[in-house]
């Protein structure tokens, strides 16, 4: 199962991909909506860990783009913006698996992605 | 007539937590970025307690960016600094293109959400003029969201300052990709107008020519008081 983050901070989402393969996670990461819907064109993945505040498309009309195209795929929102009750809130109606608020736990999202995967048939 | 005090402080404060939100959003992906890099180092020595040998080279790399990302901090507390004492005062000297440069930066980040740059163009003498710091700072800001949120992805918006013995005026230009049912009535609105009224001043729209101009007195005995009746 691969994973694709998608925040603009590159800095970020390049570490936390090398972070997340350190614990057996296949991740990708982009910078941008643009980016992560070429990426999805060519490449195939279960899981997207996706900024909410990001130029151009949003994480959450990102979300509903890629829902469209790819049904199976399970989304986590993360943010550094507002306040964690307005973000939950928003990340549920928006029908993301679960949502991180930054700085991001490493040990917690690794936990999330793998309890997603096993539910969709277990770690490849 | 007196300028509409009520209109002006509560776009002031609209205008505050508008630029705190933008820098605490910024200072939060800081802090994400270096809580990585942190636990990076983490997961190296970890490693390295189990037997896999330490690359120097990349925990000097990770300390660079450590370093690299506390600079950024610092320099997003050092204007959110100055942007809070810029209520100290209700009149003051402030120069003109030190004054555009920073408004850019604050704006930076929202620039950035829809893919704007800005330049600001430096008169060749410094200007400078006697106003009140933050209703000005209020008001190229209204200028500047409103060329935003009127402006294109990729697109440049230019700052620039002009003077003459007894005004001074600011433009902002580049501003393209107006709506079909735009009225000229949005810009200057009401806020913008008190803002201007307050300050001595006119804001004038150009539609044809995709730019701003606010025409500001540059001498304090031209000024009006600017400050609430009673203060």
């Amino acid at each position: 199962m691969r994973v694709l983050l998608i925040d603009d901070e590159e800095e970020l989402v390049s570490t936390l991909a090398e972070r997340l393969s350190f614990r057996g996670i296949d991740a990708d990461w982009t910078t941008s909506g643009k980016d992560a819907l070429e990426k999805l064109a060519t490449t195939s993945y279960d899981i997207a860990v996706l900024d909410i505040k990001m130029p151009r498309i949003g994480g959450i009309e990102l979300k509903r783009m890629i829902s469209r195209q790819y049904p199976h795929m399970k989304f986590i929102f993360m943010t550094g913006h507002g306040s964690e009750e307005d973000f939950r809130t928003g990340s549920e109606e928006a029908g993301a698996e679960y949502y991180l608020v930054k700085p991001v736990d490493i040990e917690e999202l690794t936990q999330k992605l793998k309890q997603i995967m096993s539910q969709q048939g277990g770690l490849q | 007539m007196n300028p509409q005090w009520d209109i002006i402080g509560s776009e002031g404060f609209k205008f505050m937590g508008k630029i705190n939100a933008s820098i605490s959003h910024e200072i939060k992906n800081v802090l994400a970025i270096i809580n990585e890099n942190a636990g990076l180092l983490e997961d190296f020595t970890s490693m390295a307690e189990k037997g896999v040998p330490l690359d120097s080279e990349r925990l000097k790399k990770l300390a660079d960016k450590i370093q690299s990302q506390i600079q950024r901090a610092d320099r997003i507390v050092k204007n959110m600094n100055t942007f809070a004492h810029s209520v100290d005062e209700t009149k003051g000297n402030v120069e003109l293109d030190e004054l555009l440069s920073f408004m850019t930066v604050l704006s930076q980040r929202l620039a950035a959400m829809k893919e704007l740059t800005f330049s600001v163009v430096s008169p060749p003498d410094p200007i400078i003029i006697t106003t009140h710091p933050f209703l000005l700072e209020n008001m190229i800001w209204f200028c500047l969201d409103f060329a935003m949120e009127m402006t294109g992805p990729g697109k440049n918006l230019h700052l620039t300052a002009d003077a003459d013995d007894q005004w001074v005026s600011i433009t902002i230009s580049g501003i393209e990709g107006l709506r079909d049912n735009f009225s000229s009535e949005i810009f200057p609105g009401k806020r913008e107008n008190a803002l201007m009224q307050a300050l001595g001043g006119r804001a004038v729209f150009d539609q044809s020519g995709g730019k701003i101009i606010l025409s500001l007195p540059r001498k304090t005995e031209a000024q009006k008081d600017l400050k609430p009746a009673g203060e």
